[in-house]
């Protein structure tokens, strides 16, 4: 029995999000899979991904991944983060590829127009670093972090969610962005909480006890 | 806001870190996993390892060096020195590095970032680039340690891995390495202003101050610092409060 499938399609490096894990697994079984049967059997996932979408999206459906990954997003605690938080909306604006369409929503650029700060000098893209993740109401997945504590962050692209109310925080840079999603059992992160320190492993430790 | 990153750089060879470490704890002075833990700790925004291994023989000591410390400490690992081919950026990934560093290998051949960033994506991509004033306002690549000029123009340069997929750029004055007496704001700003993807400033840090005039004169992302670090002279914790101090945003 596979306590927790971190789902690999075989895009970036998911040995920091596994070490993360096992870290506050407390003896759990942290298996990362590309079989769609040790998903499927998974009592929690993990949903990591990086690089750009349409590679992700496209590794992920050459691996027969697509119906597991919609399944396990409709029934068990589902974690997602940076391109697997992406992935899940309906459509990127980059290279013009769907996504899942679990989330009514987009994917968007940082508008170059807009990225500058209060003082005038330009912002960087990608937003690479720690910054400010502002809570929308209680989560559990949210319990012993401070409002506004900083996550690690490393993207040129963010979700817009149709609906508001799916916005579980958000993150100013250039724009206000929305930084966490939740609904039912999936709990989806733009940032890396496997690489942001104590609050990064709070957040691990608050989904491996989450009962939605 | 985002906030500027302070990120200490450890040298590693055959699986110690060589610049000497804080020497008052001499129980754990040169064991890379104890120091980058205690960066950690310190609230270290990332750590930098550069593998200076002279011997090939030692080559994978680095890769065991990784696995451990990415056990431990939950923030990003970047991992430089040595690096040569795509495989080579896979193996440190793989043992859990974040990102890697390439420097010479991207001069004598520039197809590697963008084969490296179109496999691993440019995120896990740093280029490292060594630069030495020529003239007043003009900055040249040099590679092995500053001994040879590629007679590239560093701003030159910086565009271009920033269009082959480099993610973020590792800045090192030549002339400052080693000196203390404070980055090259110059070169910095130049390079910073010529680019979108981020810079870490490197290359003369002996006080804090040097730090904060990297991001506020600099206009660096980042600033990597090895020997104030390193023989106690701060910690990551005093370089935050004295940049918070001088208004620049940091993760306390």
């Amino acid at each position: 029995m596979t306590d927790v499938a971190v789902i690999d399609y075989g895009m970036g490096n998911l040995r920091s999000v596994e070490k993360a894990i096992v870290h506050v697994a407390g003896g759990a079984a942290v298996r990362v899979t590309d079989d769609p049967e040790v998903v499927m059997r998974a009592e929690r996932v993990v949903f990591p991904g990086q690089g750009a979408m349409p590679d992700c999206m496209a590794e992920m459906e050459a691996r027969g991944l697509h119906q597991a990954v919609v399944a396990a997003a409709a029934t068990k605690p589902f974690l997602g983060i940076c391109i697997g938080q992406q992935m899940l909306f309906e459509h990127s604006e980059e290279g013009d590829v769907a996504g899942l369409g679990i989330f009514a929503g987009q994917v968007r650029r940082f508008p170059e127009a807009k990225m500058v700060d209060a003082a005038g000098q330009r912002l960087k893209v990608p937003h690479m670093g720690w910054n400010e993740v502002w809570h929308h109401g209680e989560h559990p997945l949210w319990r012993d972090i401070p409002d506004g504590d900083r996550f690690y962050f490393v993207h040129s692209y963010y979700v817009d969610p149709a609906d508001a109310a799916v916005t579980a925080a958000h993150t100013d840079y250039g724009l206000r962005f929305t930084s966490a999603v939740a609904r039912d059992n999936i709990f989806a992160v733009q940032f890396h909480p496997e690489k942001s320190a104590r609050a990064g492993l709070q957040l691990l430790t608050n989904f491996m006890h989450w009962t939605p | 806001m985002l906030a500027k990153r302070i990120i200490p750089c450890l040298d590693v060879s055959a699986g110690r870190v060589v610049k000497g470490v804080n020497f008052v704890e001499l129980r754990d002075a040169g064991d890379p996993v104890e120091v980058a833990r205690r960066y950690d700790e310190q609230g270290a925004d990332e750590i930098t390892f550069l593998d200076i291994t002279a011997s090939s023989d030692d080559r994978d000591i680095i890769l065991h060096v990784v696995e451990q410390v990415a056990e431990q400490v939950f923030i990003p690992l970047t991992v430089g020195g040595g690096v040569r081919t795509v495989a080579d950026v896979r193996r440190l990934l793989n043992a859990g590095a974040d990102k890697v560093s390439i420097n010479t290998a991207a001069v004598t051949n520039p197809d590697i970032v963008a084969e490296a960033s179109g496999k691993v994506g440019s995120q896990c991509i740093v280029v490292a680039i060594d630069a030495k004033q020529t003239a007043p306002g003009k900055w040249e690549v040099f590679t092995h340690g500053g001994r040879r000029n590629t007679g590239l123009d560093a701003i030159d340069w910086a565009r271009r891995i920033e269009a082959l997929g480099a993610g973020e750029i590792l800045l090192t004055s030549m002339d400052r390495d080693g000196t203390k007496n404070g980055f090259d704001l110059g070169l910095t700003r130049a390079i910073s202003d010529a680019v979108r993807i981020p810079i870490i400033a490197s290359g003369g840090v002996g006080t804090l101050e040097h730090l904060a005039q990297g991001v506020s004169e600099g206009r660096a992302d980042a600033v990597l610092a090895a020997s104030i670090f390193h023989f106690g002279q701060h910690t990551v914790q005093e370089a935050k409060a004295f940049m918070r101090e001088r208004g620049i945003e940091v993760r306390l």
